[in-house]
């Protein structure tokens, strides 16, 4: 339903236009639903708001995203206005702000019904009723407006919203970041529970592992703007082969035992990503070929070469690419990841 | 809402008590005696004497301000020196020309700044948003007494269409009074639109980053269903809050203008009676213009508290 195809943004800044989307490419089936993991700055809500065509003014876009065979960074506005809020809902990760402050919860949610729905007044007020019912405020009267609602109320009508029109697919950017834990828990839960009811694709956006593990089918793990290890959520977990997943993974609170470890450094700025790959710098396994090309998605294990230590440097510039990039549709679901040096497979 | 209304009314009061006692005190350091200038320069002493007697101004100063602030009680504010009528008289005739004028200048103030400044602020960094910031730049420059005689040039002495200067009253009906009135309301209004479409521009280009702005593109509305039913309705806080400055000021601030159009409004008033130490008339008018300040602060807050939910009280 949803193909990603490298996908490239770059953003006009200081001194000139600057990438920071690299040749990113997935597939989203009807009902799947995906998780997109990566600290801040790694280029997860950039691929969203591309996806929504809402990317800020002046980016510049390469690569195609087809929706239905449409390829949307093609699309005309109307054509675009026609499909955001109608087949691709959008959850936010700030409640407190993405709501309007001075529109009650109620007109927040039926305007999408009334614009794209064309329903009349009491129709989609009756709707919107059954639609915070739905997102468990069954109890909130919908004239109440955001500030009289809590963090977790705010994000239920966040995606109340977003699932007003029955959407196709589902985008949510960290839409349990700013709640506190059991909060987490119950929204995630519902996403949940709300893709499975009406068979939508979830995209799901966030820094959290465990968030995923828990929720997603696949997952995708990106850095600096580029994916590094993508597949089935099981294998990935099971054998994590790039050592920023495996960063990634420690730095988390979920890792049983232990306390998590943070990764030294931060991801580099956009206009300071170094030539090689973008982890090199960060990285516990980095070597000198690392720091040379950027290392392509490639499908686990490696075959023959690369593998194991002290992999010729020379040997890997001379062929920057073990074997072409996956295309989306067969990449679905086998695991691929983007190192010279991968962890081995326990 | 009762309780809340009961409040203002006692901050109305006590503001406006401040307000008198500040400018009794004022008027009574500044040097000038009312009575030596009605009489003149060769007034005979005991003339003098018999007159700042009969104008009560030889009683202590306690007492004038006691005889002032329960006059004004019982609805008596006194008699003009230099007029010899009644200030309340005063006022009214003054009022009927300076509260249609501030009206009509802050309605069209509002009227250019608004869509000046949300069609600048939605096409930030565009040649159209620069050339009209350019402009609002220059009508923020331009003092509004020399705009007015461009105005009269042009449109009451080039183009005859607008008398160039005078105010003949309602009496005539309504279009005669306003017909005199467009221009200086013109006058006044446009260096106030500029600052008030700078304001609102900058208002809207913050709104316009806001994360609901976002939702709501997201939503599937389009770019100007966004800015229009989302972004500007969020910048009007500041909008309303200046509006309301700028009319407080309108009402009597516009003196140059009023001379430069010879209309009697009540700028003019509160200058002459300064300039000829008509106490009882500044002092009426201070107070006055103090109350209306307050009460067009009071109607800001009820718009704002009607614009944003967030600042309306509990139980209201």
């Amino acid at each position: 339903m949803l193909a990603v195809e490298n996908l490239s943004v770059s953003l006009p800044m200081e001194g000139g236009r600057v990438p920071v989307l690299a040749d990113v490419s997935f597939a989203l089936a009807r009902g799947e639903s995906v998780g997109l993991v990566g600290e801040s700055g790694s280029g997860k809500s950039m691929t969203a708001l591309a996806i929504m065509g809402l990317l800020p003014p002046g980016a510049a876009t390469s690569g195609r995203v087809l929706f239905d065979g449409r390829d949307l960074l093609a699309a005309a506005e109307p054509e675009l206005c026609a499909i955001r809020g109608r087949r691709i809902g959008m959850v936010f990760q700030e409640p407190m702000t993405a709501l309007n402050p001075l529109m009650s919860i109620g007109a927040q949610v039926t305007e999408p019904l009334r614009l794209h729905l064309r329903l009349g007044r009491a129709e989609a007020e009756a709707r919107a009723r059954r639609l915070l019912a739905r997102v468990g405020l069954a109890q909130i009267d919908p004239h109440r407006h955001p500030h009289q609602l809590s963090g977790g109320q705010r994000q239920r009508v966040v995606i109340a919203i977003a699932l007003a029109c029955g959407p196709e697919l589902l985008i949510a950017d960290e839409p349990t970041t700013a709640l506190d834990v059991t909060m987490q828990a119950q929204v995630l839960d519902l996403l949940g529970e709300l893709a499975a009811e009406q068979g939508l694709a979830l995209l799901l956006i966030t820094h959290d592992l465990g968030v995923v593990s828990a929720t997603a089918a696949r997952v995708m793990v990106m850095y600096a703007g580029r994916v590094v290890e993508a597949g089935g959520t099981g294998a990935v977990f099971a054998a994590m082969a790039h050592p920023y997943t495996r960063a990634l993974f420690a730095a988390s609170p979920h890792e049983a035992g232990g306390r998590p470890a943070p990764i030294p450094g931060q991801v580099p700025d956009p206009q300071h990503r170094p030539p090689g790959c973008a982890f090199a710098p960060r990285c516990p396994r980095a070597q000198r070929d690392c720091v040379a090309t950027v290392p392509v998605l490639s499908p686990l294990p490696f075959k023959g070469r690369g593998l194991g230590e002290g992999s010729a440097c020379g040997a890997s510039a001379a062929s920057p690419a073990p074997s072409p990039p996956p295309s989306p549709a067969s990449g679905r679901g086998s695991h691929v990841a983007a190192c010279f040096h991968p962890h081995p497979a326990p | 809402m009762t309780g809340y209304f009961l409040r203002r009314a006692l901050v109305l009061l006590s503001t406006l008590l401040a307000a008198s006692l500040v400018v009794f005190v004022v008027l009574q350091v500044l040097p000038g005696d009312p009575a030596a200038l009605m009489l003149g320069t060769g007034a005979r002493p005991d003339t003098l004497a018999a007159l700042r007697h009969h104008l009560g101004l030889d009683a202590p100063a306690w007492l004038r301000y006691l005889r002032w602030i329960f006059g004004i009680l019982r609805g008596d504010f006194g008699i003009s020196y230099t007029y010899n009528v009644p200030v309340a008289e005063l006022v009214r005739q003054r009022s009927a020309l300076s509260v249609p004028l501030a009206l009509l200048a802050i309605v069209l103030s509002t009227a250019i700044a608004i869509p000046v400044g949300v069609f600048a602020a939605a096409r930030r960094g565009s040649v159209r948003d620069a050339a009209l910031m350019g402009a609002a730049q220059v009508g923020v420059a331009i003092p509004n007494f020399w705009l007015g005689i461009l105005l009269i040039l042009l449109f009451a002495i080039h183009l005859p269409w607008l008398p160039a200067s005078g105010f003949p009253g309602w009496g005539e009906g309504l279009w005669p009074g306003l017909r005199a009135l467009i221009l200086p309301a013109l006058a006044l209004a446009l260096p106030q639109a500029a600052i008030l479409a700078r304001v609102t521009r900058a208002a809207v280009i913050e709104t316009l980053g806001e994360d609901f702005v976002r939702t709501a593109r997201a939503k599937g509305l389009t770019r100007g269903a966004a800015l229009w039913r989302h972004a500007v309705p969020n910048a009007l806080i500041p909008v309303v809050t200046l509006i309301g400055l700028q009319f407080s000021f309108l009402l009597a601030g516009t003196v140059i203008v009023e001379n430069v159009f010879t209309l009697p409004g009540l700028g003019r008033l509160v200058f002459q009676a300064i300039a000829q130490r008509d106490l009882i008339v500044v002092q009426d008018l201070v107070v006055l213009l103090a109350g209306s300040v307050i009460l067009v602060n009071f109607t800001v807050d009820l718009a704002a508290a009607a614009i944003d939910p967030r600042q309306r009280r509990p139980g209201a």
